[in-house]
């Protein structure tokens, strides 16, 4: 039994179809980038499956249970997470109110503050300091944590690299790799076609809404991938 | 009364208006709803009190108890059915929808009660005052209200800064849909938001009627006072509200002592010349910035 089913999901923007009869099963434990140009809809997947962003058409499963009519917190609540794409922490917040806000969810587990803090020492020294003053990489691994504080079962990961710089980005993935070795269940989206494979169990690949390509990291070539991220495999 | 004695007056009439403009600030600075309805909720307050003062013949302090949380319910039931449905259905809408509460609320209230005066009694507090000198009174009920306002707005911050519940109704004021993805009920969060304001309404309307006479449309007037403190203090600060009512208060006396006509008129205009004033360094600001960016 898969922890998490999409069947045959649709997405919509008003009339942009950004997410058309997406199918998909991810098992407990691993780890799945997911690739794709921009505009190919993997924010909206990712949205559309931590219910932020409603559906227009199939079903979401998940752990066994239909929940695609369920709200966002609702879906935290059964551990569904969301970093999302800019990181969104409350700027007049403090590190560690910002952190603290996830005890909504009212999910216990591994994760407190006191283990996040382990995992991202950077942010120690920072509790106290409001988030609108953190820099790009900080307030990534603030947004991290937090997710990560709701104690999820599956973690959606939206473009963490995006507009850090490369030593910070290094600093995210060298503090998310233990979670993907771990028995964690992670989709990420990532841009950086030669990062995906090497953090990820399973690569999947989208392309104008679809998805094109599906296998695990080790067997797919890169061409394959470029092609399918292109869309020159259809051609 | 001299000059100073009438700053004085002003400085405790903040009080009061504070207390109104409590509800009002945190309603908008929560959900951007600019409630209409608020000096009207303050009035239902004061006319709860008035059915248990008379009927149940209560001391109104002692009304207050029942009064407090059934205004909770009362702005917890209005948001989860009323104002809810309005926010989802655009910005202006809630602006429509208090509006017409406002109508509701004092036509129900001029039928249930007649349109007739009232007044709540204060017991002994009400009109006594402290003369320090010949020209210097400190009117106690007055002084007792600028301490209730103090005690509720700082009651206010520390829910605000040191609670969950608190931590949460800020991130929902900045982000509801990040602080939904965390696990966070925005709409229950709303619906605590407006049961605190009403709450306040009520308590300030309480107040209020013991100080002076009500009728069913007194609302609309104190609306306009609040709104003016909440506006001089800056939208969404608490204490700025509260030194936005305390301005106000000094402003009425100030005037009201060139001449007793002028009460109103004084805080008006400073109200209008705060806005002004704002208003024309914002403006400055953005015409100045960008030009000088391009060039």
């Amino acid at each position: 039994m898969s922890l998490l089913e999409l069947e045959q999901l649709d997405a919509r923007h008003g009339l942009l179809q950004a997410v058309r009869d997406v199918s998909l099963a991810v098992e407990a434990g691993e780890t799945l980038a997911l690739v794709g140009a921009n505009g190919a809809g993997k924010t909206t997947l990712l949205r559309t499956i931590a219910g932020a962003h409603r559906p227009s058409g199939g079903r979401i499963v998940f752990d066994s249970r239909d929940v695609t009519r369920l709200s966002a917190h609702e879906r935290v609540r059964l551990g569904i997470s969301l970093v999302p794409e800019g990181r969104r922490l409350f700027p007049e917040l403090t590190v560690e109110e910002n952190l603290r806000i996830s005890a909504a969810a009212g999910r216990t587990g591994r994760w407190t503050l006191d283990e996040v803090l382990e995992t991202f020492p950077l942010l120690a020294p920072l509790r106290h300091t409001t988030a609108k003053s953190l820099s790009g990489g900080e307030q990534q691994a603030t947004a991290i944590a937090r997710a990560l504080l709701t104690n999820p079962r599956l973690l959606l990961l939206d473009e963490v690299s995006l507009g850090l710089a490369p030593i910070a980005v290094e600093g995210v993935y060298a503090a998310l790799r233990p979670l993907f070795e771990s028995d964690a269940t992670v989709v990420l989206v990532e841009q950086d076609l030669s990062r995906a494979p090497s953090v990820a169990t399973r690569v999947v690949c989208m392309l104008e809404g679809r998805l094109v390509l599906a296998g695990a990291a080790g067997e797919l070539t890169r061409e394959q991938v470029t092609d399918a991220y292109f869309g020159l495999a259809r051609a | 009364m001299n000059w100073a004695n009438a700053v004085l007056h002003g400085i405790l009439l903040g009080g009061l208006y504070a207390l109104l403009a409590t509800g009002l600030s945190l309603m908008f600075g929560v959900m951007r709803i600019i409630n209409l309805a608020h000096g009207s909720l303050a009035l239902l307050g004061a006319y709860m009190a008035f059915l248990l003062v008379e009927h149940a013949h209560m001391s109104t302090y002692l009304a207050l108890l029942p009064v407090l949380p059934g205004a909770l319910v009362v702005g917890y039931v209005l948001q989860r059915t009323l104002l809810e449905r309005s926010l989802r259905a655009g910005e202006l809408v809630p602006l429509l929808t208090t509006f017409g509460l406002l109508i509701v609320i004092a036509n129900l209230l001029e039928y249930a009660f007649s349109p007739d005066v009232h007044s709540l009694p204060s017991g002994r507090i009400g009109g006594a005052s402290w003369r320090i000198s010949s020209h210097f009174t400190l009117p106690w009920f007055d002084a007792l209200i600028l301490c209730i306002a103090v005690v509720v707005l700082g009651g206010l911050q520390l829910l605000l800064r040191r609670t969950q519940i608190g931590r949460e109704l800020r991130a929902t004021a900045a982000d509801p849909d990040t602080a939904e993805l965390l696990g966070v009920d925005a709409r229950r969060v709303y619906a605590y938001a407006t049961a605190l304001a009403v709450a306040t309404a009520a308590l300030a309307g309480v107040f209020y009627a013991m100080r002076s006479a009500f009728d069913p449309f007194t609302g609309p007037t104190q609306l306009i006072y609040a709104f003016e403190a909440v506006v001089i203090g800056g939208l969404g600060s608490l204490w700025g509200t509260l030194l936005g009512g305390i301005v106000l208060g000094v402003a009425q006396t100030v005037s009201a002592q060139i001449d007793v006509q002028y009460f109103a008129l004084g805080g008006h205009l400073v109200f209008l010349a705060v806005l002004i004033v704002r208003t024309a360094l914002q403006a400055g600001g953005l015409r100045v910035l960008p030009r000088g960016a391009s060039a």
